[in-house]
């Protein structure tokens, strides 16, 4: 497991990438798989500093990341508000343009690129969303 | 970010390159709009240098594409997509409020 903690701002977000694609490729995940991991966790962490954390520079992201024989785990950890998935609105995809909103789509992009995905809150640990990834 | 903008006869072509994410994302937003509140509805969005695109991005491109759209008066297309980021798209069933053209000549050429 390695562990590695981040600044709660927008500008960090690259960092954080590279910490996860270096830990997915060494999984052995292929490009999209790869791509599929960068991704939820650029989403993940964007929801933390703009809804738990409610702006920049307001708390730590906590990023570790496992990687075993079947892919990849990754745990993103936060002090902010706690987050509750099901009061988040889920996106009409597949409904006309006009239809669609943005409310919601980082974390229904999270979900349909994620093999798992679990929510946790507890006062002592804050917000954890574990992320699983499986390779092919 | 840097943001090109190169216009054609019939259409725009905006570009820009590397990560499209929270951060900059208003940045790519303010551009579209600038060029939509000129009268620019014909826009291709070239891909060619984007290795990543988060949600925030989609939406920009989305927001663009429904006011392009509107009255039919013209669309944003999408020109040379890293094959990761279109599996992605298609992954999460987007793919469909764009068309996609493997070269900028093709996407030009198609207004």
């Amino acid at each position: 497991m390695r562990k590695r903690t981040f600044p709660g701002r927008l500008d960090k977000l690259a960092d954080i990438s590279l910490f996860v694609v270096q830990a997915a490729e060494e999984a052995g995940l292929d490009d999209s798989g790869v791509y599929a991991v960068e991704l939820a966790v650029d989403e993940a962490a964007t929801n933390i500093i703009e809804h738990a954390y409610q702006g920049e520079d307001r708390g730590e992201i906590c990023c570790s990341i496992e990687v075993n024989r079947d892919g990849l785990k990754v745990i993103l950890q936060d002090w902010g508000n706690p987050f509750d998935p099901k009061k988040v609105p889920e996106p009409t995809l597949g409904a006309s343009l006009e239809k669609i909103q943005s409310s919601g789509l980082g974390l229904f992009f999270i979900r349909k690129l994620m093999d798992e995905v679990q929510f946790e809150f507890s006062k002592e640990k804050g917000n954890t969303i574990t992320l699983v990834k499986r390779r092919k | 970010m840097e943001i090109g903008i190169t216009h054609y006869k019939r259409s725009v072509v905006v570009k820009t390159q590397g990560r499209v994410d929270g951060s900059n994302a208003p940045e790519l937003k303010e551009a579209f709009k600038e060029l939509t509140d000129k009268g620019e509805f014909n826009i291709v969005f070239d891909m060619s240098e984007v290795n990543f695109m988060a949600s925030a991005g989609w939406w920009v491109l989305i927001d663009a594409q429904k006011t392009c759209k509107q009255l039919n008066r013209g669309e944003v297309v999408l020109a040379c997509i890293d094959k990761s980021i279109q599996d992605s798209l298609s992954l999460v069933g987007m793919s469909s409020y764009f068309k996609a053209f493997d070269d900028i000549t093709s996407a030009v050429g198609s207004f």
